[in-house]
């Protein structure tokens, strides 16, 4: 298994999205090792990646995914943006170790405090606390690291966090058990310094288990695009070139139904673009030579050569992206809910501490037993319960968002998303499902369907898809045809028994346009029609209805045009709705109603909806958006069924009502130990029940989230 | 009282025996892939990878 053979061997950690089970796992590995020169290769079913050990000479991270892309999976090293995936890989072991030490210290040091609590005396007594202070000193010094840190990154930045307490907690412990040890007295409290540090390190792993684990999805979800074009040369020939490598001036070729990956200029060739991405417009516009394109545009029909004019960040996608950035780091950093109650906690536990140290010295003079008294109630205050209640409910939460198909990328937005009192959705692609549906058409049994089929089965745009599919769940057989071509913009002829047909556009096959979307087939026997109408996405109306319900504003924000607004407003329920809303437009209303107090959830797909995503309190986009869209938003669902949101919504809701049930236990906690604590009634056999007892009911109170509907 | 000079050495060891053993099962990636690790008991002729 140990991967480093020495030096003539050198790592590469591949991203194989389409892992995804027990056989794919055999047939990576074993195409992997069929590569001359690879000395091990692994693959892991969690991450979704293989770990490849290689020799440099031989071979190299290309033919790796050569040989992947073999066996059908698509596969790319982890460059720099999933640097940050195996760093978390390394903080995860990190945490587990230093866990793993803290749980044998803490183990130990209980057996030996239960035999000092059953009435060691003396002697004994003192050979055992020196004992438990040999485990306990290292592990508080090594395990407890992660808060000593964070504490100090708190406090040089003078601010306190509650790794603020736990550190002095902690640390006074255990110095005032090596000083009570050594003059034999009757407490130390080596056990309850190291089992702090193991209950918090839980709490401090699961809170980097959901994160990391959030994290990873989103890279995934990233990582289903393609990010190469075909380049082609003045001299006709054709090469694969990665996106990044493309420079002004290049010729590259667009096949039907890829997105554009840079802005550019049609040189030949006639289309249909799917501009959505950047408009927000939902039906397809034709496209000639000199043409501009924009990256991020879905191609639909015909084959295309574009002249680059821009690339990266000078594109207008980039340009979207940037809007992103600002608007993300014009919401400012919001407040974790821990930090908020850290910072009236803290000051009021040292408080109280002072308090009862100062009382107890000016009592009885007696400097020692008055600093037992501070340690005493810093130990018993540790917010070891109110450390677990954020952790662990995110947890239970992410786990049951995950089991719906829901990734979400930070605790964070669990939160916000339980403070939402408005929702905001975009039309095309979130409110509607990416295609239109047929709402008039021939009946079943008319011979026209056959022919449509067949024409409509040679295209990709939308409205012929949607005859096709229709087409196919009516069981009806495609008409035999030859001489079958694509007009781009206009529709799709062919030639039956010698007779011209056609499907397309009213105004090429047939009679001039009316209202709605409507495509003609034309034969010699006649015209007929076919209607669309946006289709609504499953489960929009329900959840309209349920957010409703729940005391939400609804608004459907789109940059689409009124009609079509208008029709999915009715259709949902929706009462205010904006239309032809360009991405500057959807940012200033998110803004105006910040500004009033609001806070927004946006549900979004479209690059257009980035900047808002970004801006919005919380926000989710489908699993089907735009990379920018999925990079913007805080939520992303894959199901098809928009009930996803609500769903989403109630679970944060409940999640939140559990974190508060969870300081209410700790607060109830708090009020019966300080004041024991500060009459100096806390022996060390009281702090570690109550410690243990507390921690427990809020992990199982968290816990409870898992069952309940 | 002496059997304790004899017991507590005796509960640290083998307390450090499971320390050693999860620290060698974390450094050799044992906990990275959970759910692969569940199938690849059920393949037969696993590589030694």
């Amino acid at each position: 298994m140990p991967l480093d053979n020495g030096s003539a061997s050198e790592q590469a950690i591949l991203l194989v999205p389409g892992l995804k089970c027990a056989a794919c796992m055999t047939r990576v590995e074993a195409a992997l090792n069929g590569v001359q020169g690879v000395i091990s290769a692994r693959a892991n079913l969690t991450a979704h990646t293989a770990r490849v050990a290689f020799d440099p000479d031989v071979t190299g991270a290309e033919d790796l995914v050569t040989a992947l892309g073999r066996e059908g999976f698509d596969a790319r090293p982890m460059d720099s943006v999933h640097l940050g995936v195996a760093a978390s890989d390394r903080v995860d072991r990190d945490l587990l170790l230093r866990l793993g030490v803290a749980g044998f210290a803490a183990m130990n040091v209980m057996l030996l405090s239960v035999s000092v609590w059953s009435g060691a005396e003396a002697s004994t007594r003192d050979l055992l606390h020196w004992v438990s202070g040999l485990i306990a000193l290292p592990t508080v010094a090594y395990s407890g690291q992660p808060f000593f840190k964070s504490a100090f990154a708190a406090l040089s930045v003078r601010c306190v966090n509650m790794d603020v307490p736990i550190s002095l907690a902690v640390i006074l412990a255990s110095a005032n058990s090596v000083l009570e040890t050594a003059r034999s007295a009757e407490h130390a409290y080596f056990d309850a310094a190291v089992m702090l540090i193991f209950f918090l390190l839980i709490g401090r792993y699961l809170e980097h288990r959901t994160r990391a684990g959030a994290r990873s999805a989103a890279v995934e979800l990233m990582s289903m695009t393609g990010r190469t074009a075909m380049r082609v040369t003045p001299d006709g020939t054709k090469s694969v070139i990665a996106v990044g490598d493309l420079e002004r001036g290049m010729i590259i070729e667009i096949t039907p139904g890829e997105r554009i990956p840079a802005d550019g200029l049609i040189s030949h060739g006639r289309t249909e673009l799917d501009r959505a991405l950047i408009t927000g417009e939902s039906l397809p516009e034709p496209a000639a030579p000199g043409d501009a394109v924009h990256a991020g545009m879905l191609k639909l029909t015909g084959l295309i050569h574009a002249e680059i004019s821009a690339t990266g960040d000078g594109t207008l996608l980039a340009e979207i992206a940037r809007l992103v950035d600002a608007a993300e780091r014009g919401k400012g950093r919001l407040d974790r809910l821990a930090d908020k109650v850290a910072r009236i906690y803290v000051p009021i536990v040292h408080a109280l501490a002072a308090i009862a140290s100062i009382g107890w010295f000016l009592a009885n003079g007696d400097a020692l037993a008055a600093l037992q008294i501070a340690v005493a109630v810093l130990i018993v205050t540790c917010p070891c319960a109110l450390a677990l209640a954020v952790p662990t409910v995110h947890t239970v939460a992410t786990a049951r968002l995950f089991s719906q198909g829901i990734f979400l990328k930070d605790g964070v937005d669990l939160e916000r998303l339980a403070e939402i009192d408005t929702v905001a959705f975009d039309k095309t692609g979130t409110l509607t499902g990416p295609e239109p549906e047929l709402i008039a058409a021939p009946a079943s049994n008319d011979p026209a369907w056959g022919v449509a089929a067949a024409l409509a089965s040679a295209s990709r745009h939308p409205l012929s898809r949607a005859v096709a599919r229709e087409a196919g769940l009516r069981g009806l057989v495609p008409s035999a045809l030859n001489g079958v071509t694509e007009h781009a913009g206009s529709g799709v002829e062919g030639n039956l028994n010698g007779c011209r047909v056609r499907l397309g556009r009213p105004g090429w096959a047939g009679p001039a346009a009316r209202d709605g979307m409507e495509v003609i087939l034309s034969q010699p026997s006649g015209t007929s029609s076919f209607k669309f109408a946006e289709e609504v996405r499953t489960g929009a109306v329900e959840t309209s209805a349920a957010l409703s319900a729940r005391g939400l504003d609804l608004a459907i924000l789109s940059g689409d045009g009124q009609a079509a607004v208008t029709q999915v407003a009715a259709a949902t329920g929706i009462g205010n709705a904006s239309s032809q809303m360009h991405p500057g437009d959807k940012l200033a209303w998110l803004q105006a109603r910040r500004d009033a107090g609001r806070k927004v959830l946006m549900v979004g797909d479209g690059l257009n909806d980035g900047p808002a995503l970004a801006a919005a309190h919380c926000s989710m986009s489908p699993a089907s958006a735009s990379d920018v869209a999925k990079t913007a938003a805080g939520l992303v669902f894959t199901a098809d069924n928009l009930g996803a949101v609500a769903e989403a919504h109630r679970i944060a809701c409940t999640a939140r009502r559990r974190i508060f049930q969870s300081f209410g236990i700790a607060a109830v906690y708090n009020a019966i130990a300080i004041p024991l604590a500060m009459a100096g009634q806390v022996t060390p056999l009281i702090a570690a029940l109550a410690m243990s007892a507390s921690s427990i009911l809020v992990v199982l109170n968290a816990l409870r989230l898992r069952g309940n509907r | 009282m002496t059997i304790l000079a004899v017991l507590i050495p005796v509960s640290l060891c083998l307390g450090g025996i499971g320390l050693a053993a999860f620290v060698w099962s974390l450094r050799t990636h044992q906990y990275e892939d959970l759910e692969g690790d569940q199938y690849r008991t059920l393949f037969r002729d696993e590589p030694d990878a």
